[in-house]
Order: structure tokens, then C-alpha cells, then sequence
């Protein structure tokens, strides 16, 4: 089965984020697709790169970039939620003359037409709340 | 395909609500969208709301652009509205009410459902 995955809890700060991330692996581990993960709301903050939580607590910015790197999951996250937030790519830093940029690797930043887009072509669509 | 949006978070104290209806007009540009407001949710609908105090952006006007965008489908859930004791009035657009097992209805008939 083909699913979408939107995420709008903030790591650590909420569940959702959390139990998305679990979601998505074990979906991948019963051979299911997943057709992209979208973050929006504060879900954005997942894909900031300066996040560096204590060693005993799970690191899970590290644990979506590996489910990038392992099985080409696409993480996007929302242009607007992150410009509000802080989140920026070198392209937005630019554009918006700040002066650094913080997406974390294998994260993308996009418009909200990749939520839409996702949900048309998944057979599920399964959002993970604040 | 039919979207099925559900709003079930207050206008205020998130801004859930804002980028909630922004995803409605997204979703309007691609495909036949719906929206349900449910619980919390149907605070959004009450008219003449003024955010200028708070120093958030008066989203309100949207749900009178939804019409133009192509969502004719504007749902309330009839116990949340009477729970807030709120009537036709009271609200900002003109929208259906549903009873609950109407609501079930309309989400088992939409294709995707986005839930904000």
C-alpha cells in the first residue's frame, strides 16, 4: 500500500512526531510505500540541522535523515510553515537576506502543493496531529 | 478525487486553524474539496471576530473567499454548533449541518481525508 505521511507535532515537543517516524518505518519494513512525508505546522522543526539532543534520548532529525538515506523517503517540509519558523535552506536564506541557513540533510523544503499532491496519489493518508 | 478537510482546532491560541484553510485553498486548485468543521473547530465560523488585539492575522475572511476557490461544500456539525450555542446568525458564511451520523456519512463518501 502507498501512503502519505503528514507530520504537524514538533519533535520532542509532541508525540506525533514521534509516532510518525515509527509509523513510517514499520511501513517500510512490511513493504509498503511511502510516497512522501510532509511536514507542516510546527512539524517543520524535524528538519532543522542544528538539533542536538542529549546522547540518551533518541535523535530523531538523525532518524528521518536515515530513512532518507536508506530507503529515498522524501521529507518536505512546508515553504510557509518554515519561513514563519526559522526553518531556511540556503536558496530562502537568500532570498530573505538572513544570514544562515539550517535544513537538516536529506530534508526539502516546498510548497504546500506536495501535501496535496502526495494525498492524491497514496492509498492512505495518515496525519499525525500536534 | 474527492478531499475531505476536517477543521477541529479554535481560531485562536494555534495557528492550526490559519494553516489549516491555507491547505483548503491548495487542495481546491487540484481537486473537489469539502470541508467539515467539528468540535473547537466551528468557533472558526463566528462572525465579526477581531484578532487585531491579539496581533494575529484575520484569517476569517478566507471561509468568504472559499466559494470563489471552488469549495461549495461547507459542512458544521450540528452538536458542536449547539454546544457553543451558536445559530446561522452567528456565522460568517452559510454552511450545512450535519448530524453525527451525517458527518460519519460524508467521510465514508470522500476519497482522502486531511484532518487539521
Amino acid at each position: 500500500m502507498k501512503f502519505a505521511i503528514v507530520v504537524h507535532g514538533a519533535p520532542y515537543s509532541s508525540e506525533g512526531c514521534l509516532l510518525a517516524l515509527r509509523f513510517t518505518e514499520a511501513a517500510l519494513a512490511g513493504g509498503h510505500e511511502i510516497v512522501r512525508v510532509f511536514f507542516y505546522h510546527d512539524g517543520v522543526y524535524t528538519a532543522t540541522a542544528l538539533a542536538a539532543p542529549p546522547q540518551d534520548e533518541i535523535d530523531i532529525v538523525s532518524r528521518w535523515r536515515q530513512l532518507h538515506e536508506t530507503h529515498h523517503v522524501e521529507l518536505v517540509a512546508c515553504v510557509a510553515s518554515c519561513l514563519r519558523r526559522g526553518i531556511l535552506d540556503p536558496t530562502e536564506a537568500e532570498r530573505y537576506e538572513k544570514p544562515a541557513s539550517n535544513i537538516a540533510p536529506g530534508f526539502l523544503i516546498s510548497g504546500l502543493g506536495q501535501l496535496i499532491d502526495a494525498t492524491l496519489n497514496a492509498d492512505r493518508v495518515v496525519t499525525f496531529g500536534a | 478525487m474527492k478531499l475531505l478537510f476536517i477543521q477541529s482546532k479554535p481560531p485562536h491560541g494555534s495557528i492550526n486553524a490559519q494553516e489549516g484553510l491555507d491547505a483548503v485553498l491548495m487542495g481546491s486548485a487540484f481537486s473537489d474539496c469539502t470541508l467539515l468543521l467539528t468540535g473547537e473547530g466551528v468557533l472558526q465560523l463566528i462572525k465579526s471576530q477581531d484578532p487585531t488585539d491579539l496581533g494575529t492575522k484575520d484569517f476569517a475572511r478566507t471561509f468568504g473567499a472559499l466559494r470563489d476557490y471552488g469549495v461549495n461544500n461547507i459542512y458544521a456539525d450540528a452538536a458542536s454548533l449547539e454546544r457553543y450555542q451558536l445559530s446561522a446568525a452567528d456565522l460568517v458564511i452559510e454552511v450545512e449541518t450535519l448530524a453525527a451520523s451525517e458527518a460519519a456519512a460524508l467521510i465514508a463518501s470522500h476519497d482522502k481525508v486531511l484532518n487539521f
